[in-house]
């Protein structure tokens, strides 16, 4: 168990969960004392032992399916009392099963297409377990096509199987009754209750999947494929619609919390050095002896923020999160204003007035804001020649100037002057590039140009790049 | 393997004369004691409150507010049948407020009677001895608890609330569970406390504290949960009628909204409805009263378009 509980570990670790030396011992002693025969507990106590953030639960529950698969819990747990470390090694692999449930699937066609529709629909209406996992287990055989070997996390195979078993169908037969009552409330309720069901049917299916690779592969294998980074380490630029879901959930809390610690800095920050001339004064009434000390009022320093983001299709959702974030924070800066571009350039800073939710009007861009002067395709240069006509002005001593982009000028002019005209007037220029630092440069890429007149070009990928960025910029 | 056991350990760097009796058999055990009391609780948070009594550590939990993780607290005082010690967090909380004070008008007062007895020179050093004795201190919740005799549970509410620096205050609590006082010495506990800490998850909390706790994450609970917890606390509810709130909660927390309803909302919300005399709920009564479940305007406007179709609630 402790072999395999390291093992565990390593993976954990590798995934990005900070797991301290002192937590793995506790692990090791809470598996002392509880009982291994049950699975669930040994992973809630895992979980209360390794993961220390919320938010990294989900890596870890993926982890914990693929280390400790429900099979090998039960050849484990005929092992178990005699010696538990026997099945480090040989558990994904040696738990021999029936034929029905191998992989490729002997068993396939004992049920027709129909009876296995019916079997899934009533092991859902009536919430039966066994009966779910049998069909699940089922479904996989008949639709998933599995080959031996093929190192895949698995998501190709979850989605032909989903395909052929007609969801669709299946949540209308769910809702049942529900669905055509009079009640508006009780038709809502019926439906999310049907897709709350089918969400079970999903996650089984995906188990059942998982657990047929780990048996194919072995669970160090298989971790490797189906290790997702976490949602503050996901690559902005190349996440997939499910990821960019997660991301979007995980900048509300993330710049909330940003903005209370920026409060909280501000705060503590609030007085400014001694006032050494007012503290003498004051001690003339206590006969020179400077027991009240006086102090400078705080310097205002609540700097006017400049977002020039490119929202082009390849880095649009890229900007888009700056803007949300930044202007979540709009508070710790004296101003912010935003402007967007492609080949033209739009101020959308009216577009943030009076909204709650930032994520609202960061919504709203792509339909209001004009960013289009000819082909769509984005022209730095040009976006830059129109700022400096039209807004340069406004940029001060006070202002920081953000330009968001990873300066792909489809091989347009680059008036690399403007940037610099903008570095004489502003407090600072900064580049943020959401490339990797590797590609920039090479193509299209002009930062290089750009980057000879900014105070800073920085590779930011991620939410957590982007959080510590903005989280010194105040 | 010879490992001893952690309360064991614990208990010989206490210098107890016998290791503290554990207060749950099995999670099974803890999560019957605590239904008991009205608390339901589900495998993660049974599991990680028997391993906090076995393993001896604090309990880290953190959720959305209104899930009930100060409940759990007290439930756990109640189940185990001791008192429960509350340090309430707050910007600017200090050691005079968490720890200890020094209650210096009485030291003062010492003083003074001292001076009329006697002024002698080698009397000043036997008064400062006496001064700074157990009798002039005043205990603050963590010290309480340290230096408790009957069986306590520690809840240490909204730590996130607390600047980074004072959390420094509570790493020796937690992992020695022992207070130094500079003038007094060490006083180490008497017993083994169990220790909650609570936080909303307002900011990162440093790793020095994450890692002298277990980790408990309480989340919304499944419908059924929910379900179960609305007839455990509310009287005289019809079990369809638990079961449609506790659908109804679902359906809007999985809506986008600013302040998803917590538990402790849903019971407000069935008490309510039991009030009302319902027996299933409506369009009608869901739109009146959708204001006990929803904080914010916008999220009951948002609520009542896309549950009840309707664009304006009723006024």
């Amino acid at each position: 168990m402790l072999n395999l509980l390291g093992d565990f570990i390593g993976e954990l670790r590798a995934a990005g969960i900070p797991v301290s030396l002192s937590e793995h011992v506790d692990a090791a002693r809470a598996v002392e004392v509880i009982d291994l025969a049950n699975r669930s507990l040994v992973r809630s106590s895992l979980a209360a032992t390794l993961v220390k953030d919320g938010d990294h639960l989900p890596v870890f529950y993926t982890a914990f399916d693929v280390f400790f698969s429900n099979r090998s819990w039960a050849s484990a747990e005929e092992l178990m009392g005699e010696e538990f470390d026997a099945t480090q090694d040989g558990a994904p692999g040696a738990s021999g099963d029936g034929p029905s449930r191998g992989l490729g699937g002997g068993a396939a066609g004992a049920m027709s297409a129909q009876e296995l529709a019916d079997l899934l629909y009533r092991a859902l209406r009536d919430g039966d377990a066994s009966a779910l996992r049998q069909g699940a287990s089922e479904a996989v055989s008949r639709y998933a096509g599995m080959e031996p070997g093929r190192p895949v996390g698995g998501t190709y195979y979850l989605y032909r199987t989903l395909r052929n078993l007609d969801l669709e169908g299946l949540e209308e037969r769910l809702q049942g009754l529900g669905a055509s009552s009079e009640d508006r409330l009780a038709r809502q309720l019926a439906r999310d209750e049907a897709a709350a069901r089918v969400e079970r049917l999903k996650s089984e299916v995906e188990r059942e999947i998982r657990e047929r690779l780990v048996d194919d592969r072995g669970s160090k294998a298989l971790a490797k494929s189906v290790r997702r980074p976490l949602p503050e380490d996901l690559d902005v630029m190349h996440a997939n619609r499910e990821e960019m879901a997660q991301l979007e959930r995980a900048l509300r809390p993330l710049s909330r919390k940003l903005a209370v610690r920026l409060a909280r800095r501000r705060r503590r920050r609030r007085r400014g050095p001694v006032d050494l001339r007012h503290t003498v004064r004051r001690s003339l009434s206590t006969g020179g002896v400077p027991i009240d000390l006086r102090f400078k009022p705080p310097r205002p320093a609540k700097p006017e923020i400049f977002v020039i983001a490119d929202v082009s299709g390849s880095v649009a959702s890229f900007a888009r999160f700056t803007l949300h974030l930044v202007h979540a924070i709009s508070s710790q800066f004296s101003k912010v204003r935003s402007f967007v571009f492609v080949d033209g350039l739009d101020e959308v800073t009216a577009l943030f007035d009076g909204v709650d939710d930032p994520a609202e009007a960061v919504a709203r861009i792509n339909a209001e804001a004009d960013v289009i002067a000819f082909d769509g395709h984005s022209d730095y240069g040009r976006a830059f020649s129109t700022f400096q006509d039209r807004f340069a002005r406004d940029v001060t001593r006070r202002s920081t100037v953000l330009i968001l982009g990873d300066a792909r000028n489809n091989y347009h002019q680059a008036h690399a002057d403007v940037i610099a005209d903008l570095h004489r007037r502003a407090k600072a220029v900064y580049w943020l590039n959401p490339e990797p630092r590797s590609y920039w440069n090479s193509g299209d890429s002009i930062v290089g140009q750009y980057a000879a007149h900014c105070d800073g070009v920085i590779e930011c990928r991620t939410l957590r790049q982007l959080e510590k960025f903005v989280g010194e910029l105040s | 393997m010879n490992t001893l056991d952690p309360r064991e350990e614990i208990a010989k760097r206490l210098g107890l004369d016998s290791v503290p009796p554990v207060r749950f058999d099995s999670a099974e055990d803890v999560q019957e004691r605590l239904a008991k009391n009205d608390y339901l609780s589900d495998e993660a948070i049974a599991s990680v409150t028997f391993l906090a009594d076995r393993l001896a550590k604090p309990v880290l939990v953190e959720g959305p507010a209104g899930t009930g993780k100060t409940a759990l607290a007290k439930a756990v005082a109640d189940a185990t049948n001791s008192r429960l010690i509350r340090l309430q967090c707050y910007e600017g909380l200090d050691e005079s407020k968490a720890l200890y004070e020094w209650n210096y008008r009485k030291q003062l007062l010492r003083i003074q009677a001292g001076r009329s007895e006697s002024s002698g020179v080698e009397e000043w050093s036997a008064l400062e001895e006496d001064i700074f004795a157990e009798e002039f201190l005043l205990t603050r919740p963590l010290l309480e608890a340290i230096s408790a005799t009957d069986p306590v549970v520690l809840l240490i509410d909204e730590i996130d609330r607390v600047e980074l620096e004072t959390e420094a205050l509570l790493l020796e609590i937690l992992s020695e569970y022992q207070v130094s006082i500079p003038e007094l010495g060490t006083v180490r506990a008497q017993q083994i406390p169990m220790v909650f800490l609570t936080s909303n998850n307002t900011r990162e909390l440093s790793e020095a504290l994450k890692r002298r706790c277990l980790y408990l994450y309480v989340g919304y609970p499944t419908v059924e949960r929910e379900r179960d917890i609305i007839l455990a606390r509310v009287p005289g509810i019809t079990s369809a009628l638990a079961e449609q709130i506790a659908q109804v909660v679902r359906s809007l927390r999985n809506l986008d909204l600013k302040k998803a309803p917590s538990v402790s909302e849903t019971l407000d919300w069935a008490r309510t409805l039991v009030v009302l005399g319902r027996e299933e709920i409506g369009e009608h009564d869901a739109a009146e009263t959708l204001h006990i479940l929803l904080k914010y305007q916008s999220d009951i406007e948002r609520a009542t378009k896309e549950l009840l179709g309707r664009a304006r609630p009723l006024a």
